[in-house]
């Protein structure tokens, strides 16, 4: 790998770790400095490495930069110090001695340090969408050019953004810990939420960008795999949402084509479907139906299971609508009542559905008037055809407008 | 909230049956919380139970007419009492001749 490629590429792996370890060492009100030196370690490589080539063991080099750099902020700011010092009481880490503070970048305290900094930003005192672009900034060492463009945003709004949450964090004395067992439910829901939501924006994203797209689906899973990773948060409902992400994440290969135009589930190629995904999801909805907390996850991992049997038959419908008769218990959602409505026409009958779809009534969901174009279709072709028009002046996405128009053209033919 | 009064269906129908009406129930409840009007519900077995009676007697099993016993209940969110006898006109429980769905509702919520 030449040096162009090897320092993007480690910034990714590498910047989140360095990262993670300082701030846990510092406490979460010096979050920027860890940031900082994080970023001035990444500098430093591309000064050095130009001139003098690329270290036997870029990573080891990377790390001792990073503890020396850390060692030279403490010693250089007193004041800094002591606060850290002060921090580190009652910790193992105990010292009094700026030269004793050690930046332990084990791969056991990296892992460590990344769950307990999920934990802390995943906090219910932090707007959802800070939280994830928190977790982008410093867990997936996204640059905040990425995450403007994952958003469909700007630089600005999202350095806004972030300053705020960092604030809050400093402000709320935001410990980075692993909640104890009382608390651990609770607080696990927030971290669940937010991945879940991580993964969604990968996975619904409205970015041309496809990489990145993959990338946010990619992150999200690999912080689940954190939590299973950690005894105390290997939990029923984190497998479960694991087992979702990846029965969705098989399809990434089939759910586009070579102009990146969506392809519509039905006439996705399901060789190109990855069946070793689909097979590690199994694995671990299997492990999820333990206890007897039945979640959201749960539910919709199963449908997204269901998903994975291409051929249609009685109980695959049957098994999807009554799955989202309970999800929509559990929770209701306006996409949760339309799949339903979908699954009732394909286990019963389209025109039950269509009587429960009337009922409804998500007048400003395009999404809405496509499932209601769907229903009539074959049944009253005019009342599809109009339906379909009212979704294409509704719909919002380019990929949107042109998967109705495609509808409307198979109508007419 | 929609009371449901019927027989004890496991004493009148085949488990096959049993498992239609299920369906047809979890289909009818699916379709009021696809409506964003569904809050919580739950079956009431006929095994198992009692009635304490005044004297603190207890004896077994519901009591009145068989018909008349309580089977389950939803709780919906309706904005008048004629949207909730909609709703409680689609049971499945109201098959059954003589079965009926009570409409009430909450004093405080």
């Amino acid at each position: 790998m030449s040096q162009q490629e090897l320092i993007p590429h480690l910034f990714r792996s590498e910047f989140r770790k360095i990262a993670a370890v300082l701030c846990k060492t510092f406490g979460i009100e010096h979050i920027e400095v860890a940031e900082d030196i994080a970023g001035e370690t990444f500098l430093s490589a591309l000064e050095t490495w130009t001139y003098k080539g690329i270290p036997e063991n870029p990573t080891a080099w990377l790390y001792t930069v990073a503890k020396n750099k850390a060692k030279n902020y403490l010693q250089r700011n007193k004041v800094f110090a002591e606060k850290v010092t002060n921090h580190l009481k009652n910790s193992p880490l105990e010292t009094n001695d700026v030269e004793e503070i050690a930046i332990d970048l084990s791969n056991q305290n990296i892992k460590d340090s990344q769950l307990q900094m999920l934990f802390a930003i995943c906090h219910p005192s932090i707007s959802t969408e800070s939280q994830i672009a928190l977790a982008l900034r410093i867990l997936c060492g996204f640059g905040i050019p990425e995450i403007a463009n994952a958003f469909l945003s700007n630089k600005e709004t999202i350095n806004k953004r972030l300053l705020r949450a960092k604030e809050k964090l400093r402000a709320e004395k935001i410990e980075i810990s692993i909640p104890n067992e009382r608390e651990i439910e609770q607080r696990l829901e927030t971290v669940l939420t937010t991945l879940y939501l991580l993964f969604n924006e990968g996975y619904y994203s409205e970015t041309e960008d496809k990489v990145l797209r993959e990338d946010l689906c990619a992150e999200a899973m690999r912080l689940t795999e954190l939590l299973m990773e950690n005894e105390s948060t290997d939990l029923p409902t984190v497998n479960a949402l694991y087992a979702l992400m990846c029965f969705h994440a098989s399809r990434f290969p089939a759910r586009k084509d070579e102009d990146g135009n969506m392809i519509l589930y039905r006439d996705q190629d399901e060789s190109l479907w990855d069946q070793q995904l689909i097979a590690k999801g199994a694995y671990h909805l299997k492990k999820a139906s333990t206890g007897s907390k039945l979640s959201k996850y749960h539910i919709e991992a199963n449908i997204a299971f269901w998903h994975t049997v291409k051929t249609d038959t009685k109980e695959k419908w049957e098994n999807i609508l009554q799955l989202h008769n309970i999800l929509l218990q559990i929770e209701y959602s306006p996409i949760a009542a339309l799949n339903r409505t979908y699954a009732l026409a394909m286990a019963n009958s389209k025109e039950e559905a269509i009587a429960e779809a009337e009922k409804l009534q998500l007048k400003d969901n395009p999404y809405y008037y496509t499932l209601l174009g769907e229903l009539y279709t074959g049944i009253d072709n005019k009342k599809a055809g109009s339906n379909f028009e009212t979704a294409l002046e509704l719909a919002k996405t380019s990929a949107d407008k042109e998967a109705i128009k495609e509808k409307i053209r198979r109508l007419l033919h | 909230m929609l009371i449901f009064r019927h027989q004890d269906g496991t004493k009148i129908a085949s488990p096959e049956q049993i498992q239609i009406w299920m369906k047809q129930t979890m289909d009818w409840i699916g379709g009021i919380a696809a409506q964003n009007k569904f809050v919580e519900g739950n079956g009431l077995p006929f095994d198992d139970a009692k009635v304490v009676w005044s004297n603190k007697v207890v004896t077994n099993g519901p009591f009145g007419e068989v018909k008349e016993t309580l089977g389950g209940f939803i709780v919906v969110k309706a904005d008048s009492v004629e949207e909730a006898v909609e709703f409680a006109k689609g049971s499945p429980v109201l098959q059954g001749e003589g079965n009926s769905v009570e409409v009430r509702k909450f004093s405080r919520h």
